[in-house]
């Protein structure tokens, strides 16, 4: 149990009577990039928001970093980094501000702040505009920025949902260097994605529909199971069979 | 794009190193974040600078009971040297403005009608004979009463002015005895004492809920809240972070109030400065606090600002004594001004003002 950073035991929500995550269990080894793909409301959000603590589950069990879901999520924030799909960075504070406050809540002392700090800016070419305002940033230097700063606490687990929506093409291809160099440094990286073409980049994808997981495998083994050539094939595949069962 | 990132050995936080993190520290941020977002935006700033000023000053002189320059009209009958007299003392009153009269008696509510007059005072044909041959000498006195405040004032100054007309001329029969009111604190019985108090009250509760209202709502519709409830953070430290930039700010705002109070309106002060801004603050933290919990409820900024001078603006007006004294509400009222801030202010700026 304690090589994996994510794993779950038959873990649920339910918004009401609508169930959102229906029993899931999945285990995630550490250093892995995995890959929660679904359509818009398969329940991949909610999944997310579970592990990270800011949503209860309604029934389950689960670890995160090796820590109970439900007795100890304070530990488990402190070591999990978080990056939703809207950048949440401050626009109206310049970049160094933004990095300063996150390094700050999450307890770093002064010259471990500025380290991190010059680091981040060295490393996504941002030296030069430290002092610009976020607002005036290119999306794609604000996701590169919102990952950075998710980790600067250099977090066992990463969790990104749906972190490369409304970003173009070039720049999702840089964020998802920027996430294969974090799983090269040891962190697990759980993202999720509508992006079948992102899916190729995980080691092990994940794929949801109707709060279930309906397929879990590396790429080239679902493809291979599936007979498909892409995981977009393999998720039509799948669906369209989901449909016809429950037709 | 070409960047090169070096692989980082990564530390792993041992959990003993976590119990090394100060709270203030995290609380420190936040508040240095929040004062960031104040003077990035210098726009609001000045707005929430300038606009409660522009209030006191608006209302400060527009919400006067004192009634001045009464239309008084005066259908004289008689036309002689002593109903001369009387109108004179008429004019000769601040309070009333004369306006002769020679029209049929029938006219009158006419005058009231297009609002020529709100008093009229008729003096009959036989009025010098009459002062001569009787002890009493009847002159008719018509109030228009659509406003009943003002009526009790017009029909007091009126009896008052026909009374020194009586003492002047009657000095024979001395009265047994005189009552003589003499107005203590406010001898100029001067409303505006009474309400820019109240506004103050008022506009402070108002612009401080206004300020912190939106702080959380903002950071919900932007994403960062989530960001900052993934983090240890716990709950206290970002209420005590988010408040506290407020308060200097809200002081700020409140001494500026207090100021345009005093020096602008003349309200005398007496009393302990310090104590007043003390309390001053602790009701500021109060009006903050109630922002923030508006801002935690609220979904949007727009619901929440909306809520931030509902739940200010009508219970102060109606619930705190500003207006309406508590002592003449029914009961069940009079315990829900308990829950009301401002009660406990006004009696604070009143007592000292």
């Amino acid at each position: 149990m304690n090589n994996q950073a994510v794993e779950t035991v038959q873990l649920s929500r339910k918004f009401g009577t609508f169930t959102a995550v229906d029993a899931v269990s999945i285990q995630v080894p550490k250093g892995e990039i995995f890959g929660f793909l679904g359509a818009n409301g398969a329940g991949k959000t909610t999944m997310i928001r579970m592990l990270c603590g800011l949503l209860k589950p309604t029934t389950g069990d689960g670890t995160v970093a090796g820590f109970d879901l439900w007795t100890q999520s304070e530990e488990i924030k402190r070591n999990i980094g978080y990056m939703s799909q809207k950048f949440s960075l401050y626009n109206d504070l310049t970049i160094a501000e933004n990095i300063e406050f996150y390094g700050g809540i999450y307890g770093l002392n002064r010259s471990r702040i500025e380290e991190k700090r010059n680091k981040i800016l060295q490393d996504l070419n941002l030296l030069s505009r430290k002092n610009s305002i976020c607002r005036d940033l290119p999306p794609g230097f604000k996701q590169g920025l919102a990952l950075s700063t998710a980790m600067l606490h250099d977090p066992a687990i990463v969790f990104l949902d749906e972190p490369t929506s409304g970003v173009d093409p070039a720049s999702r291809r840089f964020f998802w260097d920027l996430i294969q160099q974090a799983a090269a440094r040891g962190i697990t990286v759980f993202v999720t994605t509508h992006f079948m073409d992102e899916a190729e980049y995980c080691n092990r994808i994940s794929i949801m529909s109707a709060g279930r997981i309906i397929a879990l495998d590396t790429p080239e083994e679902l493809k291979r199971k599936y007979h498909q050539n892409s995981i977009q094939q393999v998720f039509v595949e799948l669906v369209k069979n989901g449909y016809r069962n429950s037709a | 794009m070409v960047i090169g990132i070096q692989p980082e050995k990564v530390i792993r936080k041992e959990p003993s190193n976590f119990m090394r993190i100060r709270k203030n520290q995290i609380i420190l941020s936040i508040a240095r974040k929040e004062i960031l977002h104040i003077i990035r935006d210098p726009r609001s700033l000045t707005i929430l600078f300038l606009m409660p000023l522009f209030q006191l000053t608006m209302f400060g002189y527009a919400l006067k009971m004192e009634i001045q320059q009464v239309k008084l009209g005066i259908v004289d009958h008689s036309h002689s040297a002593q109903s001369r007299e009387l109108i004179q003392y008429f004019s000769g009153s601040d309070f009333f403005q004369p306006l002769l009269y020679e029209k049929e008696l029938t006219r009158i509510d006419q005058l009231f009608k297009k609002r020529q007059a709100q008093v009229v005072l008729i003096i009959p044909v036989d009025f010098p004979q009459q002062l001569q041959r009787n002890r009493f000498t009847p002159v008719q006195v018509i109030v228009d009463a659509a406003d009943a405040n003002a009526a009790t004032s017009i029909r007091q100054y009126m009896v008052q002015i026909l009374n020194n007309y009586n003492q002047d001329h009657s000095p024979t029969v001395p009265l047994p005895f005189e009552i003589e009111s003499i107005i203590l604190y406010n001898p100029d019985k001067k409303s505006t004492y009474f309400f820019v108090p109240g506004l103050i009250a008022l506009l402070l509760v108002m612009i401080s809920a206004l300020l912190t209202s939106i702080t959380i709502t903002r950071e919900k519709e932007t994403g960062t809240m989530e960001q900052i409830l993934v983090s240890p953070v716990r709950p206290f430290q970002i209420i005590v972070g988010k408040v506290v930039p407020y308060i200097f700010l809200a002081f700020g705002i409140g001494v500026a109030i207090l100021l345009t109070g005093v020096f602008l309106f003349n309200v005398p002060f007496k009393g302990s400065i310090l104590l007043l801004l003390l309390l001053s603050i602790l009701y500021i933290i109060t009006a903050l606090s109630l922002g923030l919990m508006i801002s935690a409820i609220a979904r949007t900024q727009q619901v929440a600002m909306m809520m931030a001078l509902i739940v200010t603006l009508l219970p102060t007006l109606m619930l705190s004594g500003f207006i309406f004294p508590i002592a003449s509400m029914p009961r069940i009222l009079q315990y829900v001004t308990y829950l009301v801030p401002a009660r406990y202010y006004l009696h604070i700026v009143r007592e000292s003002s």
